[in-house]
């Protein structure tokens, strides 16, 4: 165990390093820099702004400080949002995105497991057809008109949920559903087809003749073998959920990072695409290798190699 | 056992998203910062403070990028220095200059050498006295390389010495303090709105001493963010808001009445009309465009003149544009009225000169009612020119638009561009001229227009100063933001009179000149003038719009 660890770790340095190199040479390729404006900017000013943060340099060269410097965790001031540093920045933002996706995740599991098993159990009887027709719905509503009606009923009608900001737990509450309804709907689909997989194994009707209750039928024997495809696609979900929506987040005025992961690629903003794009990178290994225990934990015959 | 732990890991992967939040899950508001013992002393501080008197909540864009007076370019960040800081001289509510930290100032006989008196008792927000050298080594941090503002040459180009400061010789800018009252500035050659720029927010005082302790960081938090204006940054939570408090060391802090003003970061606009509907905010700039029909007529809708134009730029480098009937028969198939207040809803105006409404002409009438000898150049008479650009079309050899290549329109999608793309595609397919659209993302766009690689591209100027040089000085031979590519040495003749002469007569009459060449020659093609428009609660008072697109509310009120 311990040793697969270590190789699923070096495997994972390898990973970030890559897609940090791509990521470097992919965004230097697309026209346009951090320093455009509509109004052009005297060549002079634009030159020293080149020199101060070294892009005036060969991009091999540009490439070795960047790797130097990340490596010493240095990485770099952000060069639009001028005077922080793209640590700083993410060090900000993240707890506030990682809180609000957190939470959704957690409503997502306790949401999505038991309906997805109860419409498993209720196979073609009406409760199936709600719970698949919620779930076709959360899928297939974008995540801007859930925002948009949120606001509209509860925030501008009714007026019991503040519009913008992040604050009390009544902040919370639009966001978390917004972020949680397509994880959970997808959680529920998830769940229902493998729950219905196992119910047919030979071991569930072993059970069922041996007379175990419904109840431990279903969460003792059935749900730790029909949770694996869920625990595969809670991984890089969480990772995606906890770095913050751009959607979510801008209509909700929510000082996370989701909005930095876009806006510094619109403005071509390179130390903070780097910064955000090797942070999610790390994110998504870290999760993948704990998913992997956590498969070895629900089902010991899975050998981790 | 083995249960167990799986049982641990599962929960702690769940519980572990919400651990990474770390310390501040215990506080009551998310401050989002890093130093977190730091920020949480001050935004308690900064509670405390705005309880004090009323907050006005107001909605006027993003996250700025940068409130750092040197650095910033962008309207947004200029409302907020607009609050926070005070130029030697400001523009009051009918746009006219005003004393500032200056209150009086006078100009030598051949224009060249400025004077500005500042006013007793001038302090800093954090009680600290300002002086006039506050203003020296402000306005040649400007110039300083290694700042490198934006700009910098817009603003102090004329300063003598103002080639070598930005070589590095910082001291060889020709601004200087004879006593801690008097500030005064050498101009290489005259330049007639200078008190524009003197209260322009890039020339700004900063305080050098906590400008050196903290580098660019200073303009980051609140805490070592220290300004002279009317009010002064309590807090700042990227992404979220920035509140800024009265401050009391201001010289007119008994006129200001508001305790404190909140800006709500938001981007969204549907967000921020929600926002305003439920009365969370008093005030929003980002108001829906799907909304505006309902919103005409309503005391609570404001549209006013922005200092701008929407325009096409034709790369006249391209042979397809070599005639100057071509020009003018693209120009004359615009339907200005319907693309203003049909396509784009009436937000913005349909636009028959270059210079737009709002404009000041040299003796402080509207540059824009007397150009032309008080008529638009173009006509308003959109069947008419219909007929006139098929003609012009004709005589041009094109009969029909055979003949013609297939122009490429190169153009961003934001706002109404896309829409005003359609429209052109069908008004010049009028002419019997194929369009092909080209839809290109923003950063791209501006890089491409600037190289010339395109036939016709949308372009847009909003005025950095009220004086028409600001738009026409695009046009110029050799100016880096011609796009087109104009060239005609009778423009830049007069161009290069109306920046020599102080005679206020004669300058105007040679900036009008210039538009004459312009219009008459196509260099551009203007469509419709800017606006601003917003949504204003009917409780605030006393605040006011300027045609720079800066919101004044210091001294508002808010009406119980």
């Amino acid at each position: 165990m311990l040793k697969y660890i270590a190789k699923r770790i070096g495997l994972a340095l390898i990973t970030i390093f890559t897609v940090a190199t791509l990521t470097f040479f992919l965004m230097n390729m697309v026209p346009g820099g951090p320093f455009l404006s509509e109004k052009a900017v005297s060549p002079a000013a634009q030159a020293a702004l080149e020199a101060k943060y070294g892009l005036d340099k060969p991009l091999s060269q540009q490439y070795l400080t960047y790797m130097k410097d990340a490596l010493h965790g240095d990485f770099g001031e952000s060069l639009k949002q001028r005077g922080r540093t793209v640590t700083s920045i993410i060090v900000s933002k993240f707890p506030v995105s990682a809180r609000v996706g957190g939470l959704s995740v957690i409503v997502a599991l306790l949401v999505g497991i038991p309906l997805g098993c109860l419409a498993a159990t209720h196979r073609g009887k009406t409760l199936d057809s709600v719970i698949s027709v919620i779930s076709t719905c959360g899928i297939a509503v974008p995540s801007f008109v859930i925002c948009t009606l949120l606001l509209y009923f509860l925030g501008s009608k009714v007026k019991i949920l503040p519009t913008y900001g992040i604050g009390t737990w009544k902040h919370y509450v639009m966001p978390v559903i917004a972020l949680a309804l397509y994880p959970t709907a997808y959680i529920m689909r998830l769940m229902r087809s493998s729950m219905l997989d196992v119910l047919g194994q030979d071991y569930m009707r072993t059970a069922t003749a041996k007379g175990v209750k419904p109840f431990f039928r279903l969460f003792k024997h059935a749900l730790r073998n029909a949770l694996l495809p869920v625990i595969t696609y809670v991984g890089p979900m969480m990772a995606y959920t906890m770095t913050g929506s751009f959607v979510v987040e801008k209509i909700f005025t929510i000082p996370g990072l989701g909005n930095e992961f876009v806006s510094s690629i619109i403005n071509r903003d390179y130390t903070m695409i780097m910064g955000t794009t090797i942070f999610l990178a790390t994110l998504m290994v870290v999760m993948n290798v704990l998913v992997d225990i956590v498969y070895k934990l629900v089902d010991p015959r899975i050998k981790l190699k | 056992m083995k249960k167990k732990l799986a049982m641990l890991l599962t929960a702690a992967m769940l519980v572990g998203s919400l651990a990474a939040c770390g310390s501040s899950d215990n506080g009551s508001s998310a401050t989002g910062s890093a130093s977190a013992t730091d920020s949480t002393k001050t935004d308690a501080a900064a509670t405390e403070v705005s309880t004090e008197g009323k907050q006005l909540t107001v909605q006027i864009g993003p996250d700025p990028e940068t409130i750092d007076p040197a650095l910033n370019s962008a309207v947004d960040g200029g409302n907020m220095l607009l609050h926070s800081f005070e130029c030697l001289l400001t523009i009051d509510q009918d746009g006219k200059i005003a004393p500032g930290q200056a209150e009086t100032w006078e100009v030598s006989e051949d224009g060249l050498t400025w004077t500005f008196h500042l006013r007793d008792g001038l302090k800093w927000s954090d009680g600290s006295d300002l002086t006039a050298d506050d203003f020296v080594y402000s306005w040649k941090r400007v110039c300083d390389p290694v700042v490198a503002a934006p700009y910098a040459e817009t603003v102090l180009g004329m300063v003598k010495g103002f080639d070598e400061a930005q070589a590095g010789d910082l001291d060889a800018l020709a601004v200087s303090a004879p006593d801690a009252k008097t500030f005064v500035v050498e101009l290489s050659n005259p330049c007639p709105y200078f008190e524009s720029l003197a209260a322009f927010a890039t020339l700004s005082p900063v305080q050098q001493a906590t400008v050196e302790a903290n580098g660019d960081a200073w303009a980051t938090a609140a805490e070592t963010y220290i300004s002279n204006g009317p009010f002064y940054i309590t807090e700042w939570v990227p992404g979220s808001h920035i509140t800024m408090s009265k401050n009391p060391n201001y010289w007119n802090a008994d006129a200001i009445k508001l305790g404190s003003i909140k800006f709500v970061l938001m981007e969204d606009s549907n967000a921020a009309y929600t926002a305003y509907q439920s009365g969370d905010v008093l005030f929003i700039k980002d108001v829906p465009t799907q909304e505006i029909p309902s919103l005409q007529g309503n005391p609570e809708f404001h549209v006013e003149p922005n200092l701008g134009t929407y325009y096409l730029s034709m790369n006249l480098e391209d042979p397809a544009f070599a005639d100057v009937n071509v020009r003018k028969a693209l120009s004359l198939a615009i339907d200005r009225d319907y693309v203003a207040n049909t396509l784009m809803q009436g937000t913005y105006s349909p636009a028959y000169n270059l210079v737009g409404e709002g404009w000041v002409d040299t003796d402080g009438s509207s540059f824009n009612a007397n150009a032309n000898g008080g008529q638009s150049y173009i006509s308003e008479d959109f069947d008419a020119n219909l007929e006139e650009a098929k003609q012009l079309l004709a005589d041009a050899g094109y009969p029909n638009g055979e003949g013609l290549p297939t122009i490429t329109y190169t153009t961003n999608d934001a706002g109404y561009h896309k829409v005003v793309a359609e429209y052109l595609q069908q008004a010049w397919g009028e002419l019997g001229i194929n369009v092909e659209v080209n839809i290109v993302e923003w950063s791209s766009f501006t890089p491409m227009r600037r190289n010339g690689e395109y036939m016709v591209a949308r372009n847009g100027w909003v005025g950095d100063y009220s004086d028409p040089s600001n738009m026409l000085d695009l046009f110029c031979t050799g100016n880096g933001n011609n796009d087109g590519k104009f060239s005609n040495a009778d423009f830049d003749a007069a161009m290069e009179k109306a920046a020599s002469t102080m005679d206020t007569a004669e300058r105007s009459a040679a900036l009008h000149q210039a538009e004459d060449v312009l219009m008459e020659q196509v260099g551009c093609i203007p469509v419709a003038y800017y606006n601003d428009f917003w949504l204003q609660s009917e409780k605030i008072t006393g605040i006011w719009h300027s045609a720079y697109g800066f919101w004044y509310f210091m001294y508002g009120d808010i009406a119980e």
